[in-house]
């Protein structure tokens, strides 16, 4: 009876999936078109799932052995049920084959059920848990199925009962492991994730690559979304990639606004656009809710409007406007997603909505964006007083020089206190090292970040072709900057308009002339040090080691929290959080000096105004907080014989 | 977080309502912008007439740099403004007079003052004037409209209210005490229309008679408080000022209390 039942049900599921998977696809293709390679993207996608995806996986070792027995098991066996069964290929090896696939198979399901028995709480329940058990039907649904085949039992063996109880447990297997895969169901992540590392709308990601800029705003065509309002403004390969997402609530775990307790969790978000793409309401999310926000109470579909308007009493839509205020942009989900999933874009493409459509930016958002429209920094102080923290340091302007090696990017921190002690002890440490340097002065202009962040792609992208038409006046080999955000925009995102430089974060500018031995530095003598890696540096530029190497260079042995690297906690001060201030349980800057504290540091070294500033509003008693240009200026020796050396080293290099 | 500027006035059904707006002035950069008192008007009148219940209008000339700030007020959420084209000098009291009687509003909203120009803050009363509407200055809030009057609460120095009922159609300036303005956003003051009027140009002639300079600061006179508390400096910062001499008037005849304004006026040197 085998003989024909299973083919029929082979095959028979494979159509009605192969239904699904257009019915899917014509979800994500409610989407706004974004042009991809399509052939290109399919040939590199083995590679992607193989190495980048696994990279990411294999931070979880268990879990991602796991996978790969579960997984590589499964694809398996599915090809050679389809040639085995559906096809009725006969064939002894293929059989055995099969037989190994499945037991391969079972043993990955064994562990994801060991998983499932207690699992942690970034997990999503509901059919999540059902999922082991459809792997173990299908596993040994298949073993048995096959033994007959591969001549192990006659084929008659067992009688119809036995057949018909087999054909239910295959069946149970294939309908959770093929229709699941497209219409929905755990396995969903199988089908959608394969596309969306195909079809990635950043591509430079895989293959070590980085890409986390964001992408610039049509604002020229007055027909182009100005960001998205309902789920189908997003682009396709964007609700693609919405599609793909696991559930595995590695993001959750890492998000700062979530353990601060704002009503968000990146995880939730991807599902709640998944129910917007698809239609429906969020009451069948079996994950971690918002914090403070009950599920099943928000709905939508692909062309209702993401939030409402306003955001009164009663409505809802999708999300709260507060969901989306409540993220630092700082990149924490993005970097622990195995999927490959952009939250961080998704975000800020429904803030520009928000923003430029609704004129709805909470709190200080209003006054923010229209300082940094009238007096182009965020604090509207008086654009010629931009220079006022340097009167007593007769800084080289641009404008009188017309070149220099070095353009020193002073940032908005000019116009604060805290951030001018940073900038004088930079400044001190390029006289030391005798760096040809000059800055702009009252010409520069805010970079454009947190208007960026906050949506407001009008302002940012003033602001950058500002910056750049006065960037274009000058010569000069490397914008150096104690702003990571700066940084991160003029190295990543000015290149969109026409405009790239070489740009380094002064770590990594004072680390290089450490090793050049152009600086003269004694032996730091106080307590223990430990270091925030700010996102904007390191997640979103890679740069882990130069501060790291500045902080050695005097003689500092960095104490690393258990957060750091790629994993750091975000201070809070990133994508305009502290100026929409939505209120959590706690602060995020106090989660993070609880983390500093706990390595038992006297001083925590920092490499941002931003970050700075959020840990300084810690209340005490807290270690210090020191940048590394302060840390650096405090160490340098006058002239003693290295700095002759240093001298001596610069001569030649003057002369050759 | 959410707003709540948008919470509709009761019985404001169908009120047609103007407001007038002009380019401001940035006070540190002194770029265009919208004015801040404008801004506060129009948002007022947001609350009163949704929809295409209120009107805008500018008198003034449309330079692309004026442009922006006009802009800027559509951004709002509002469809529309007529621009009523008037070049540098003229007066624009005539332009308005005629648009407002065109368009009979029942309401007028004005800022106390200009950012630009000559910024006397006498539009509204010239306006009112010859149009021969009520006025009220200093309008802190609308609580309710229906068809014949209102009742608004208008603001008194330190922060105190009074209560007033006002007969319609009214001209109201709006100042720092109203509600500040919502945030301009980028899509809808893209789409929104200047509408380009010609409309007839009377000279400014007092005006062109004048010789203006910029203005310089005056000396300031310090207040002195001898006070030796904590509790003493306070009470002279937070003090009100003192009038002393005053009178109060109460159940005397229209004549008697006229003819005792006269004689204020006169004493005071305001009417000679
Ligand atoms: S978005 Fe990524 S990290 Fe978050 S739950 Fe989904 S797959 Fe996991
Ligand atoms: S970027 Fe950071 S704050 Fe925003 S959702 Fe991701 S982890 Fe949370």
């Amino acid at each position: 009876m085998l003989d024909v039942v299973l083919p029929v049900l082979v095959l028979g599921a494979l159509a009605l999936a192969l239904l699904g998977a257009l019915r899917r696809i014509g979800l994500w293709r409610q989407g706004r078109p974004s042009p991809v390679s399509v052939l290109g993207g399919l040939a590199a996608m083995p590679r992607r799932y193989l190495v980048d995806l696994h990279d990411v996986v294999a931070r979880d070792k268990v879990f991602a052995n796991t996978h790969v027995a579960t997984g590589g098991g499964f694809v398996a066996a599915a090809v050679l049920l389809i040639l085995v069964h559906g096809f009725q290929l006969e064939s002894r090896v293929l059989s055995w084959a099969l037989i190994a696939a499945s037991v391969v198979m079972f043993a990955g399901a064994l562990r994801v059920a060991a998983r499932r028995r207690n699992p942690p709480v970034r997990l999503s329940r509901g059919p999540w848990m059902r999922l082991p058990k459809s792997l173990f039907a299908f596993a040994s649904g298949v073993f048995l199925v096959t033994l007959p085949t591969a001549g192990v039992v006659p084929a008659s063996f067992g009688g119809w009962a036995l057949a018909g109880v087999l054909t239910l447990v295959v069946a149970w297997g294939i309908a959770e492991m093929f229709l699941g895969m497209t219409w929905g169901g755990p396995m969903k992540h199988a089908f959608a994730g394969a596309l969306h590392l195909a079809f990635h709308r950043r591509p430079e990601r895989f293959g070590g690559g980085r890409s986390t800029g964001l992408k610039p705003l049509d604002l020229g065509n007055p027909e182009a979304p100005l960001g998205v309002g309902k789920p189908a403004d997003f682009t396709w390969n964007q609700l693609l990639g919405f599609d793909a997402c696991v559930q595995c609530g590695r993001c959750e775990a890492m998000c700062p606004a979530f353990a601060a307790g704002q009503p968000l969790n990146p995880k939730k978000l991807i599902q709640d656009m998944v129910v917007g793409m698809a239609g429906g309401t969020d009451a069948a999310y079996a994950g971690s809710p918002y914090p403070g926000k009950p599920v099943g109470e928000h709905g939508g579909d692909a062309h209702s409007a993401i939030v409402l308007r306003g955001g009164h009493e009663g409505g809802r839509a999708l999300v709260d406007a507060e969901t989306l205020w409540s993220c630092t942009t700082c990149r924490a989900c993005v970097e622990e997603c195995p999927m490959m999933i952009e939250h961080v874009d998704a975000i800020v493409d429904m803030r520009r909505h928000l923003t430029m459509e609704h004129g709805n930016t909470p709190n200080k958002g209003r006054e923010v964006l229209e300082n940094l429209a009238t007096t182009d920094n965020p604090g509207g102080f008086d654009p010629a007083s931009r220079m006022n923290w340097a009167a007593d340091l007769d800084l080289p302007l641009m404008s009188a020089r017309g070149s220099a090696d070095v353009l020193l990017w002073m940032g908005d921190g000019a116009f604060d206190m805290r951030n001018q002690r940073t900038l004088r002890a930079l400044v001190k440490i390029l006289r030391a090292a005798k760096v040809d340097f000059a800055v702009l002065g009252n010409e520069e202009l805010d970079s454009g970040d947190v208007a960026r962040r906050l949506g407001d792609e009008a302002t940012f992208q003033a602001l950058a072709a500002r910056n750049a038409a006065t960037l274009a006046k000058y010569r000069f080999r490397e914008i150096v900057t104690c702003d990571p955000h700066s940084f991160h925009v003029l190295k990543n995102e000015y290149g969109a308009f026409g405009a790239s430089y070489t740009v380094s974060h002064h770590s990594t500018f004072i680390s290089s002339l450490m090793e050049k031995g152009r600086l003269a530095l004694g032996e730091w003598t106080g307590g223990r040090v430990t270091y925030h890696d700010p996102c904007y540096l390191g997640r979103y530029n890679g740069e882990y080691e130069a501060p790291r190497k500045a902080l050695k260079g005097i003689g500092i042995k960095v104490v690393d929290m258990e957060r750091s690297g790629f994993r750091s906690r975000c201070c809070g001060g990133g994508g305009g959080a502290p100026i929409t201030d939505i209120p959590g349980k706690r602060r995020i800057p106090d989660m993070r000096m609880e983390e500093i504290n706990a390595t038992k540091a006297d001083v925590v070294a920092v490499g941002c105004p931003q970050c700075t500033a959020m840990l300084e509003g810690v209340v005490g008693p807290r270690p210090e907080v020191l940048d590394i240009a302060e840390l650096v200026a405090a160490q340098l020796v006058a002239a003693p014989a290295a700095a002759q050396r240093a001298k001596k080293d610069v001569a030649e290099e003057v002369a050759a | 977080m959410q707003r709540d500027g948008n919470r509709n006035v009761t019985g404001q059904e169908r009120v047609k309502v103007a407001a007038l707006v002009s380019v401001g002035r940035h006070p540190v950069t002194g770029r265009p912008r919208r004015a801040e008192y404008d801004a506060r008007a129009v948002e007022i009148g947001l609350s009163l007439a949704t929809g295409g219940n209120l009107h805008l209008a500018h008198a003034g000339e449309c330079s692309p740099e004026s442009e922006a700030a006009l802009r800027a007020y559509l951004g709002m959420g509002i469809a529309g403004v007529d621009v009523l084209q008037q070049p540098a000098g003229a007066d624009i009291v005539p332009a308005l007079e005629a648009w407002l009687r065109e368009l009979g509003p029942r309401l007028v909203l004005c800022g106390a003052r200009g950012e630009t120009g000559e910024a006397s803050g006498l539009v509204p009363f010239l306006l009112a004037e010859r149009l021969g509407w009520s006025l009220v200055c200093g309008l802190a809030a609308v609580e309710s409209v229906d068809g014949d009057s209102m009742i608004v609460l208008q603001a008194l120095p330190r922060g105190q209210r009074r209560r007033l009922k006002v007969r319609l159609p009214a001209v109201v300036t709006v100042d720092a005490a109203a509600q500040p303005a919502r945030q301009s956003a980028f899509g809808p003051a893209r789409r929104g229309g200047l509408q380009r009027l010609d409309t007839p140009v009377t000279p400014d002639g007092d005006a062109q008679s004048w010789t203006t300079a910029p203005a310089r600061k005056r000396p300031k006179r310090l207040k002195i408080v001898k006070a030796t508390s904590a509790r003493d400096r306070f009470k002279a910062a937070a003090a009100k000022a003192e009038g002393g001499g005053g009178q109060v008037l109460t159940g005397v005849s229209a004549q008697a209390g006229a003819e005792a304004i006269l004689k204020l006026l006169r004493e005071e040197g305001v009417l000679r």
